[in-house]
């Protein structure tokens, strides 16, 4: 954080010939047309599609602006001090910094929260929902027409100990109603067998989570599904690409579950390209907390991330203390 | 045009690639069925690591030794099917601190609390003071979530792409 964060309301403007309203949040102003979302802010000024830049607004306010870095492109995101969030355009950029248009400003996350809400109803018509897989909604090109009713947000769903246990988040089933997703026909539905003890009714349980995961209906929305004391694994079915590029503030660890994803790995400060990670079923690979990294998914995939939720681990790996990578060998 | 779901498996795996600019040893990139074919039976070797926290790959065949924990662990079942049986531990026996899953000397003394079957895709909670026991008639793999602990194996060198 480089500033006292600022607790402000985001101003609405006209709406223009469009039907969409313009925003000004702090520094930056937002204004979309039928193609594009246009940034500007006191230095500069910088252009998205707008699809893009929905899917990546939902998720990072229902994220809760997530572990460190969003980056909704290589040039325009956010970075959560947790209770504070920066907003930021090019300050990651080695080009925009060389031409001295970088630009970043702190809000209370509650400003961003409430700031990007109201950009996201407003910009979001019916028939488009940003955490769908493009091919399983509509688009969100074109004039405003109206706007959507649909909860356009879905929160990080976090299981206390683990899904499906009595008190804890529910297994999703037919019930909850969510069907299998049409990329995990195939997907075997039984559930494990359970034989309980006399005395012992509730201290034994077992899900199948590979079933729960092929009922997500979003994508690239990862939900706990189990934890233990501060580590905590997340699932999440993938499929395109993730619409943001995430600079994490810890390592994390992934685990393909299921086909496979490209990840495209980029240092976190600079944007310098470092290559490219294939993860195959069954592949296991570390997301060092020194880079940025967007994922790739040609087909619905299935996708276990392990977390650390020790809240002092930013500041520990901020101040060198830790290295930036898990293990030493 | 029918969906095909790909799993890897212990007869069949298709490892990945990383192709970087940097040290892959930061990445710590493996294979858990890689992983699974190359370990003996039970041996439960870390694939991932935060600190203290690990996941653990184990390649159960046959009846493995009894384990317990003083926190939950949780495993997924990724090939095979595996039997897990529970034991509720005397209370003298609990572990009453540490971390990670430790091995017991032989089965445990304490009341049957029951047994679960798990197959591909399935996620079973290893109770936190419940002794427990991987069974399986063929060679199956489980990934464990859990804290590093006495029986954790890191030989990162022999799993990792480098």
């Amino acid at each position: 954080m480089t500033e006292e964060a600022k607790n402000v309301d985001i101003v609405v403007g006209p709406a223009n010939h469009l039907g969409y309203s313009s925003f000004q949040l702090g520094g930056f102003e937002f204004s979309r047309d039928e193609y594009f979302v246009h940034i500007k802010w006191p230095k500069g000024k910088h252009v998205m599609e707008i699809d893009r830049f929905l899917r990546a607004m939902v998720r990072d306010i229902g994220w809760g602006f997530f572990y460190g870095w969003i980056f909704f492109d290589d040039v325009f995101g956010t970075h959560n001090h947790y209770g504070t969030v920066d907003i930021f355009a090019g300050a990651y950029d080695e080009g925009c910094k060389a031409a001295g248009i970088d630009y970043l400003e702190t809000f209370t996350s509650d400003s961003v929260s409430k700031g990007f809400e109201t950009i996201s109803k407003n910009w979001i018509n019916e028939g488009y929902d940003p955490l769908n897989a493009p091919m399983e909604t509509g688009s969100p090109m074109g004039e405003k027409t109206r706007e959507s009713d649909k909860p356009l947000l879905r929160n990080f769903i976090a299981a206390k100990r683990m899904l499906g246990l009595k008190g804890d988040v529910a297994v999703r089933s037919d019930e909850t109603g969510h069907p299998i997703n049409r990329a995990f026909a195939d997907v075997p539905v039984d559930n494990p067998d359970i034989e309980v003890e006399p005395g012992f009714e509730g201290q034994l349980h077992a899900i199948n989570l590979f079933d729960h995961i092929a009922r997500s209906d979003v994508t690239w929305n990862p939900s706990i599904s189990s934890a233990t004391r501060n580590s905590l694994c997340c699932v999440t079915s993938e499929e395109h690409m993730l619409p943001v590029i995430h600079g994490n503030d810890r390592n994390e660890w992934f685990f393909q579950l299921s086909d496979e994803i490209h990840w495209k790995v980029q240092d976190k400060n600079t944007g310098r390209p470092r290559g490219i990670i294939v993860m195959k079923a069954g592949d296991v690979c570390a997301m060092p907390a020194d880079i940025r990294h967007q994922g790739f998914s040609p087909k619905r995939s299935m996708l276990m991330v392990m977390e650390n939720a020790s809240p002092d681990l930013p500041e520990l790996y901020a101040s060198g203390k830790l290295a930036p990578y898990p293990i030493e060998f | 045009m029918a969906v095909q779901t790909r799993f890897g498996s212990l007869g069949s795996y298709e490892k990945g690639s990383i192709e970087l600019n940097d040290d892959l040893k930061h990445y710590a990139f493996s294979n858990m069925f890689e992983v699974a074919s190359k370990s003996k039976p039970f041996e439960r070797v870390a694939v991932a690591k935060n600190i203290e926290y690990v996941a653990e790959v184990t390649k159960v065949d046959g009846a493995s030794p009894w384990y317990v924990a003083p926190h939950d662990e949780f495993a997924i079942v990724m090939d095979g099917e595996i039997e897990f049986n529970f034991v509720k531990l005397d209370p003298s026996a609990a572990p009453a601190g540490g971390q990670g899953a430790k091995q017991l000397a032989g089965a445990p003394n304490g009341q049957k609390m029951g047994k679960v079957r798990g197959r591909r895709g399935h996620q079973v909670l290893l109770p936190a003071g419940a002794a427990y026991q991987f069974v399986s008639k063929s060679p199956s793999v489980a990934v464990i979530q859990t804290l590093l602990g006495p029986v954790t194996v890191e030989r990162w060198s022999d799993i990792c792409t480098l």
